[in-house]
């Protein structure tokens, strides 16, 4: 990263903007909030507001904007266990494998 | 015999990095991976569940600490640009700020915790109040972390800006990672938990 004296006093305005645009984007997250939209629309803006938040901080403020490639190397494979981590309760979801609980308390009832 | 930890400060030639650089990312790399699992079992747990609790939080209370934590990260990064700059007394200034936000938002989330335990809601009424104090009780662990480390670095650990300025700011790079890391999981943490 970039980190001599001057280009470090030039950030500094960039630095309290990504700052003041943070604190926009959360009043923007409350406002939303207060539309009741139905819930997959709510989960989405809400959600992309904070990875755009998100985005913000990791590059401005940990300065991912200008990187090495070893850190680019490392955060590439954390995304890519964090996406399996993400994925796990869509496994959940969509495993139909074994018999279903209400099924088997149906044939519990029946028995006694 | 004296000896001296390689690259604390001029970058090894293989990773153009210093050590320590790698290191506290790698360590975050850790950290998204024990948030991960919990933001994972929340989802497990939220379409599980026959019906979610909805505006049992406090948003303006949620939505304060979120601004909080957002000024703690801006004057983190201040109190490491100061010292590029050579301004240390601008340094202390941005450091103790971070500080002060940093137990404010331990005081707020006092209040709220304490709320919630007088009128009985404890981790083990419903799921949701579970994974809740799961999630900003560890939230709340990192800050208490973070208020440690920064404390160091305002009294003993301060000594080393006059021995060795550029070391010294690079730890202050690394705990200023860490910090906003902490900062990045709260701005999820916030909509997921109180929001929706």
């Amino acid at each position: 990263m970039h980190s001599d004296s001057e280009s470090v006093r030039k950030s500094i305005r960039l630095y309290l903007t990504i700052g003041v645009t943070l604190l926009i984007f959360t009043a923007l997250t409350v406002a939303a909030n207060r539309f009741h939209f139905i819930v997959p629309i709510a989960i989405a803006v809400a959600l992309v507001i904070a990875v755009i938040k998100g985005s913000m901080v990791a590059s401005v403020f940990m300065h991912l904007n200008h990187e090495q490639r070893w850190i680019y190397g490392a955060l590439a494979l954390t995304v890519f266990f964090f996406l399996v981590l993400m994925s796990v309760p869509l496994f959940t979801i969509l495993d139909s494998i074994g018999t279903e609980v209400h099924a088997v308390a149906v044939e519990h009832a029946g028995g006694h | 015999m004296d000896m001296n930890i390689p690259y604390t400060v001029e970058h090894r030639p293989d990773t153009g990095l210093a050590n320590g650089k790698l290191g506290i990312w790698l360590f975050l790399g850790s950290e998204v991976m024990l948030f991960g699992a919990l933001f994972s079992t929340y989802i497990i747990l939220r379409v599980g569940a026959a019906e979610w609790p909805h505006g049992e939080l406090n948003i303006p209370l949620g939505a304060i600490n979120t601004a909080i934590l957002i000024c703690s990260s801006v004057t983190m990064v201040l109190a490491w640009a100061s010292l590029k700059m050579n301004d240390w007394a601008k340094h202390r200034i941005y450091l103790v700020t971070t500080v002060v936000l940093a137990l404010v938002f331990l005081v707020n989330k006092y209040f709220e915790y304490s709320a919630h335990f007088a009128s009985g809601e404890v981790p083990a009424h419903t799921t949701f109040l579970a994974i809740y104090f799961t999630m900003t009780g560890l939230h709340a662990l990192h800050i208490i972390g973070g208020v440690i480390v920064m404390s160091y670095f305002l009294g003993p650990g301060a000594k080393l800006w006059k021995k060795n300025p550029e070391q010294f700011a690079n730890r202050i790079e690394y705990t200023g990672l860490y910090w906003h890391f902490v900062d990045l999981v709260w701005i999820f943490l916030f909509p997921v938990l109180y929001l929706l």
